[in-house]
């Protein structure tokens, strides 16, 4: 645990080399350590992920948020933004796994870099972190109740979003899952199915469903937060990113 | 959940918005998914936008799945009690 924490807005090499904004926290000791790169939720690069971001910071990683929209709107308020990438149909998979690579990149150019790095999204988020997982060299992804790594999205909305079950026997890095038994996107069934999968790849991985809990109960500022299923969520995530980024 | 369910379309009217002025309003995006603001999982949002302008030039508003279906009826009652002759 980190009790002097050092946070700021930066500029960093995303996809096709653009510069993109993102959110920094770390502690402020000297030493090396492992990074953690946090991908918000559809609502945006808002306080709420930034506050996620300091977490880790306090954690005890160097942590970073890119702004996935920034291209679409710089600078505007995040709910402004959040409406602008929608309008304009999101954030294409080649340019997450783009962004997402800049930033653990970055992260692992620092001096306080042990060279291992972590992904954790959050519903939207969730299933871009399985992507990145399967597609660049990272150590531990977190997928908390990402919909649609398996399933079938909704077809004919402005929104494209493909499931990923063909990238799934790429998957690099071990996974762990953290999902609500009330949620319905991802639905438990689905949840199973991706353990099946992951399963029958030999992918290494570890699932938490939680009772009295549906989507986005780690958000604070929604109605959505659920205190016990958060504050276990938060164990396992410190536990594995303690296993698999440490040392 | 996300749902990603999202369905746009043109509009042509006004809209008053940021630091209470009034602006031009082009485009209107309907969405069921996360509110940023109301105290509910998922709301039916508008955003009333004219992108042109930038990403705040926008009036948003999220109610509850009841209440934007009260909203489409009350809509379509207004345009009903209207003259056929000023709504067409």
């Amino acid at each position: 645990m980190s009790e002097t924490l050092t946070a700021q807005t930066l500029l960093i090499t995303g996809h096709q080399r653009d510069e993109v904004e993102a959110y920094l926290a770390h502690p402020s000791v000297d030493g090396t350590r492992g990074g953690v790169v946090v991908i918000h939720h559809m609502p945006g690069y808002d306080r709420a992920t930034k506050e996620i971001v300091r977490r880790f910071a306090e954690l005890g990683y160097d942590a970073i948020a890119p702004n996935l929209y920034w291209r679409e709107a710089p600078g505007a308020a995040p709910d402004d933004a959040a409406a602008t990438a929608r309008s304009k149909g999101g954030v294409p998979d080649e340019r997450l796994i783009g962004d997402v690579g800049g930033a653990a990149a970055y992260l692992r150019s620092r001096p306080t870099s042990n060279g291992k790095v972590g992904v954790i999204g959050y519903c939207s988020g969730g299933r871009q972190a399985v992507l990145a997982a399967c597609n660049l060299d990272l150590d531990a992804a977190v997928d908390c109740y990402g919909a649609f790594v398996v399933g079938t999205p909704p077809e004919g909305f402005p929104l494209q979003v493909s499931n990923l079950v063909d990238q799934l026997p790429n998957l690099r890095a071990p996974l762990l899952g953290l999902f609500g038994r009330e949620d319905s996107h991802p639905s438990p069934e689905q949840v199973a199915e991706l353990d099946e999968i992951l399963t029958a790849n030999h992918k290494p991985h570890e699932f938490h469903s939680y009772d009295d809990a549906g989507h986005a109960f780690f958000s604070v500022d929604r109605p959505s937060y659920r205190v016990a299923a958060a504050n276990d969520g938060w164990e396992r995530i410190r536990a594995f990113y303690s296993t698999h980024l440490g040392g | 959940m996300c749902t990603y369910a999202t369905v746009k379309t043109t509009i042509e009217g006004s809209a008053k918005g940021p630091e209470s002025s009034w602006f031009h309003v082009t485009d209107g995006t309907i969405y069921f998914d996360h509110p940023v603001h109301a105290m509910a999982e998922h709301t039916l949002n508008i955003d009333f936008a004219d992108p042109a302008r930038g990403p705040s030039a926008r009036v948003a508003v999220e109610l509850t799945a009841a209440s934007a279906r009260q909203l489409v009826a009350a809509i379509q009652a207004a345009l009903d009690s209207a003259p056929a002759e000023l709504t067409a």
